[in-house]
């Protein structure tokens, strides 16, 4: 029942959320249905746009399931941003330093950008549960710090390619693209850089799933996050419990990155600001109703939203920032489901009194 | 005398990087004093800078873009208000959802209003905010460097005051931490809880507005996407850092605005330090001070606990 409710709620914030998108574009002289066309057809008008959909939601997808991952249990990850920047970092290092067979360089980087950003998220985990310090604060400086720190890797000399804003490519054995010679015989749906990371998320939403809701430890970390004191008495380690959650959270986020670099990037740009993939992952958890199977639809969701918003602006002029306005709508409503629910019961209530008059 | 200039360039840079980050920790205390937490502070930042920068442009008058900005971050403040408090929602969730409207709204907007761009255009020197102390000292002197500042640097210092007045010396104040900490108690006493957290949200969002602006207005002149990226959550981690205190904060956001001047002053001279790993350093610090001794402090006690009025 509640589980229904829930969906029923997002369902009606994502309308809302369209909906006063239309309304702000018409009032600055947009068609709104020009513009939501034009983002269908952005998105399934070609195979090709389909695959670069697809492509653009799986790291948002992976983000969603690290902030939801914590968010079960009673944490507010809002480092996954720096996670996310260090698994990239690490895997670009390991893509471009190491010399692997293929296959195994990519698996080695990806499992070295997971280790590296578990470590980064354990550390606000071990700060929270040894000094007490909220984590949300500390997720904050840490996304700062692996910022900075992911811009001074590359501009380091034996990194950064020359006359280029960018780190040294990734060697061709570490990528994770779809090998060339099995897309071109598929048509366009591979001309973009396919990969595996779509089937990675998947993997990955499933195995959150499954240790969530079936295993020893996510019964022990849903515990803590229901109530930690009722959790600490009836004999779990609460402080041992928050800094493994914060592990895992920081782990897929990293994957995230990783999988971003070695499949589609293949190089670290230097940052000027956040990119807003973790931050992303924050509305994508929310929407997805902080459930991992929820990350995959909402993250293929907000990445149609995002990679066919962007094409309103080329074709008839409209900011294609209509879809952060958008997604903060939903994600406000989503906020109350108090209204949400208010405006329901309005409805049904009228519904039940017809009943009624024609009962009479 | 050239070290002494030095050191003056340093601290008037630093002063006017703190500047905005003051005003928004002021808005962070306002509103977690009441109770209710604003993640939100960096979209209502954002957009207060927009708005300041935009209102600069076509009006020409400074104080009028100032207060626009303020009154737009107090706008998007109202409907993190209206969640948090009159439907209780999740307070984190409702912050970021501020931080899509506000930027979304800010480009969205800059687009509608400057032929497609995402920066506004530069307003003049002449209309920029204005330094009230320029040319009382000889140009390019240590007193010129550090005090001829411009006015919302001065105003900024001038509002860790009033909000410290308001909070710890007035009724009002008193009834906003009360809120804060007791609600229901505060309740029984006749205190509009309601009321009180609407007015502290709303105030954080005019502050952040304003500390949005002390950038757009003042440190540069005009909004650009890249403006306001992150000071809205070092405003929040310098309100934590301060221990909930207008006067605790502002120590806070000087200490981020020295590392700022630092890395600006240190990037026009020859001395070879990474101006990445000197940018880190702040966040660093806090993150030492934090693990020494803020952890045993804790906020208000019914900070980010939603309250409703007939619930037991």
């Amino acid at each position: 029942m509640m589980k229904e409710n829930r969906l029923k709620f997002t369902i009606i914030a994502i309308l809302i959320g369209l909906v006063i998108g239309a309304i702000i574009l018409l009032a600055v002289g947009y068609n709104p249905l020009e513009a939501y066309g034009i983002m269908i057809a952005g998105v399934f008008g070609s195979p090709k746009y389909i695959s670069w959909t697809i492509i653009k939601s799986t790291p948002l997808i992976l983000t969603g399931i690290s902030v939801a991952f914590a968010f079960k249990t009673g944490l507010f990850n809002i480092g996954a941003e720096g996670q996310f920047i260090i698994g990239a970092l690490v895997a670009t290092l390991a893509g471009y330093f190491l010399h692997l067979p293929p296959v195994l360089h990519a698996i080695v980087a990806l499992l070295l950008a997971c280790l590296a950003a578990a470590l980064w998220g354990g550390f606000a985990g071990f700060l929270k549960s040894k000094f007490g310090v909220n984590e949300v604060i500390t997720t904050i400086m840490l996304n700062w710090i692996a910022f900075y720190l992911s811009n001074f890797l590359v501009y380091w000399d034996k990194f950064k390619r020359p006359n280029s804003e960018a780190s040294q490519k990734i060697l061709s054995s570490a990528s994770i693209a779809f090998p060339k010679e099995f897309g071109s015989s598929l048509g366009s749906f591979f001309n973009a850089p396919v990969n595996f990371g779509f089937i990675i998320a998947i993997l990955v939403a499933f195995l959150i799933k499954y240790v969530l809701n079936d295993t020893t430890l996510g019964y022990e970390l849903r515990a803590v996050g229901f109530n930690k004191d009722a959790a600490e008495y009836g004999g779990i380690n609460v402080k041992k419990n928050t800094i493994t959650a914060m592990m895992i959270a920081g782990a897929i986020s990293g994957l995230a990155g990783a999988v971003h670099v070695l499949g589609v990037t293949n190089e670290i740009s230097i940052l000027s600001a956040m990119e807003g993939n973790g931050f992303d992952g924050m509305a994508v958890s929310l929407i997805g109703g902080n459930s991992p199977i929820g990350c995959i639809f909402a993250g293929l969701l907000f990445g149609a939203l995002k990679y066919g918003g962007y094409k309103i602006q080329p074709i008839m002029g409209a900011p294609s920032e209509i879809i952060n306005i958008v997604i903060g709508i939903i994600v406000f409503f989503i906020a109350m489901p108090k209204m949400i629910e208010g405006l329901t019961t309005i409805r049904s209530r009228r519904k039940r009194g017809g009943e009624v008059e024609r009962s009479k | 005398m050239n070290a002494l200039n030095d050191l003056g360039l340093i601290i008037g840079i630093s002063l006017m990087y703190a500047a905005p980050l003051i005003y928004t920790a002021l808005g962070g205390v306002m509103t977690e004093n009441s109770g209710v937490v604003n993640i939100g502070l960096e979209g209502m930042m954002t957009i207060g800078a927009f708005i300041g920068a935009t209102v600069g442009y076509y009006s020409g008058n400074p104080w009028l873009a100032f207060l626009c900005a303020g009154l737009a971050g107090g706008v998007l403040a109202l409907l993190h208000a209206v969640a948090c408090v009159t439907f209780s929602a999740d307070q984190v969730v409702s912050g970021i959802a501020m931080n899509f409207l506000g930027p979304g709204l800010s480009l969205f907007l800059s687009r509608v209003f400057f032929e497609g761009a995402t920066m506004t255009k530069p307003i003049p020197l002449d209309q920029k905010m204005p330094r009230p102390l320029n040319g009382v000292f000889a140009q390019n002197s240590f007193l010129d460097l550090v005090f001829n500042q411009y006015a919302t640097v001065y105003l900024a210092f001038l509002l860790v005051f009033i909000v410290w007045y308001i909070l710890y010396k007035t009724k009002i104040g008193l009834r906003i931490r009360a809120v804060g900490e007791h609600p229901r108690a505060a309740d029984t006493l006749g205190i509009d809880v309601y009321k009180v957290k609407y007015l502290a949200v709303i105030l954080s969002g005019v502050f952040a507005g304003f500390g949005g602006a002390a950038m757009s207005l003042a440190a540069v002149s005009n909004f650009r996407a890249t403006l306001i990226s992150g000071q809205g959550f070092i405003a929040l981690a310098a309100m934590i850092f301060g221990k909930w205190t207008p006067q605790g904060s502002m120590w806070a956001c000087l200490l981020f605005g020295v590392a700022q001047g630092l890395v600006v002053y240190l990037g026009g001279t020859n001395i070879k330090v990474s101006s990445q790993l000197l940018a880190m350093i702040p966040y660093v610090l806090t993150l030492i001070i934090l693990m020494s001794f803020v952890g045993k402090v804790t906020g208000p006690a019914a900070n980010g606990v939603p309250y409703e009025k007939n619930k037991e």
